[in-house]
């Protein structure tokens, strides 16, 4: 491994920047990544310059979700992963600064944004995106719920019926598609990307950001009054479904490259 | 009575816009604010003692009606003062009495309104729980920690926490340490109220003044007769009502109290 940072953080014109850094990786979320976007993200909440967030990754994705081969390591050891506690110490804490930070945060979406990366997407005020971009519910995939809020944020989202048939079929949605369904703000040429977000988020920093964290802060009382409750129902539900069979055969033939073959244990 | 404090603030705060007219008595709310913020405001003696001092000289004020109790927005208190206490032994602790200090607020009469935000944790916590009433931050967070620290709350936390939530939240929260946000603590009635950070202090002071506008005589009845259900059986509390009920008979206030209402006016009441 090299010793690059892994999330990179910059602030310039009372915008502050954190991209996500394991390119190699297409920015999964290792464990040392989840805690360093929290930290991250308290920092750009404290610093009063900072009037807007944008929240993007570097290379060709945006983030792939949780490192699944970190998880599949823990069980060849014969660990058994508690992912009701990995989701509470790691993801949930995020999500909740991200909705309860009163200031505007934009994700920058480079690249496929799956599982918790569309999660994480999902829980930003805006979303700019790239015409190469896929959303993907990819939880049901390996055996797992959504979580990281998917379950009521997408819901909230794009409504109930659209919701659940993207968690079941765990599909790609395109960025076409997103923008049709009210996920994403703006499609926007590759090299444009960073460019349209910055104006974005500069043109929100010199609001009247106070203003703007009331409004938030309303919108959240009216959509998101539950948040805290249902993150942890998630992960409740997601203790239970890492438990089962079917999440150890899918963890296993995603390793293995092949089709799982699921039992409904 | 301008006293100078090295760990709280006090003021006093008009209530209403002077009539001058002079037999109209000066009608005031007094705010204590706990200020030790280096220390998110843990109560050792000294600020104890100053804080009862100063709840004392309100009590006594007869311009003052009402009494708002505070802290900063990050922490109505973190706890006790845990340096001065961690080489104690039981006997030195005894001897010292600490929490004589804390009995003292029990006998203010003037109604005590609380305006917590952010931690009111161990020693805060109870010391909030001491107040009549409580309007939170929606920051604010509860708790009894001591536990962590292998100790049990000593200022009444385990009587009056169980009073209120009764005893298997109570329970659950001595026992783990873990705290509660303010909208948990609204659902189960540990407190009155949660407003946003920006208003909490100020809906509580103008419940203060509202209080304070009532006839101060009949405020007072009102809170020692609540404070008495704590106390003993219910005949016992039922008795002591009635008889402060009476004794209300006796003053200006409920003449004019009653009178007003019959005229479908607005009563005066002059603390008589």
């Amino acid at each position: 491994m090299s010793d690059e940072k892994i999330l990179l953080t910059e602030k310039k014109n009372g915008v502050g920047i954190i991209t996500l850094n394991r390119p190699d990786k297409l920015n999964a979320f290792s464990d040392e990544l989840t805690f360093q976007l929290q930290d991250a993200l308290k920092e750009m909440e404290k610093d009063k310059e900072v009037r807007a967030i944008i929240l993007t990754a570097a290379g060709r994705g945006f983030c792939a979700g949780q490192d699944l081969q970190s998880r599949s390591i823990a069980q060849e050891m014969g660990e058994r992963p508690s992912l009701g506690d990995s989701i509470r110490r790691r993801y949930n804490p995020i999500v909740i600064k991200l909705r309860r930070i009163e200031k505007p945060i934009i994700a920058a979406v480079n690249g496929v944004a799956a599982g918790a990366g569309a999660s994480i997407a999902f829980a930003c005020d805006y979303r700019i995106v790239t015409d190469k971009v896929n959303f993907i519910q990819s939880f049901t995939k390996v055996g797992l719920i959504p979580d990281s809020g998917a379950t009521f944020i997408l819901t909230r989202l794009v409504g109930l019926t659209k919701a659940f048939e993207l968690m079941l079929s765990a599909d790609k949605l395109s960025a076409e598609e997103a923008l049709k369904l009210g996920i994403v703000n703006k499609i926007v040429g590759e090299d444009d990307l960073m460019k349209e977000a910055i104006a974005l988020a500069e043109k929100l920093a010199a609001g009247p950001t106070k203003a703007f964290g009331l409004t938030k802060r309303a919108v959240n009382r009216a959509v998101f009054d539950d948040l805290e409750e249902l993150l942890e129902y998630e992960a409740s539900l997601q203790e239970i479904a890492g438990r089962s069979d079917d999440f150890a055969e899918g963890v296993k033939a995603f390793v293995e490259k092949r089709t799982p073959q699921y039992t409904g244990k | 009575m301008t006293m100078t404090y090295k760990n709280i603030l006090t003021a006093k705060e008009a209530v209403g816009a002077k009539s001058g007219k002079s037999d109209q008595p000066e009608i005031n709310i007094g705010v204590v604010n706990l200020h030790r913020p280096t220390v998110l405001n843990a109560l050792n003696h000294e600020l104890m003692e100053e804080l009862v001092t100063a709840l004392e000289d309100f009590d006594r004020d007869d311009s003052v009606r009402a009494i708002v109790l505070t802290g900063s927005d990050r922490a109505f208190a973190a706890g006790a003062d845990i340096k001065e206490m961690s080489d104690e032994t039981t006997v030195s602790i005894m001897l010292k009495d600490r929490f004589a200090t804390w009995d003292r607020i029990k006998n203010i009469k003037k109604p005590i309104i609380a305006a917590v935000s952010g931690f009111a944790l161990g020693g805060g916590c109870e010391l909030m729980m001491m107040c009549d009433i409580i309007i939170a931050s929606e920051t604010a967070q509860f708790g009894q920690p001591e536990i962590n620290l292998g100790v049990i709350p000593g200022a009444g936390g385990t009587q009056r926490m169980t009073r209120v939530l009764g005893k298997y939240k109570a329970m659950e929260l001595i026992l783990t340490g873990r705290p509660l946000t303010a909208r948990e603590a609204l659902e189960m009635g540990l407190v009155n109220k949660i407003a946003p950070v920006e208003l909490y202090l100020e809906e509580a002071k103008a419940m203060a003044k509202e209080i304070a506008a009532k006839s101060p005589i009949a405020v007072k009845l009102a809170k020692e007769a609540v404070l008495k259900s704590f106390d003993g059986p219910l005949q016992e509390g039922l008795q002591f009502e009635r008889k402060n009920f009476y004794m209300l008979f006796s003053s200006e206030d409920q003449k004019e109290g009653m009178k007003a209402f019959m005229e479908k006016r607005k009563a005066t009441f002059t603390g008589k």
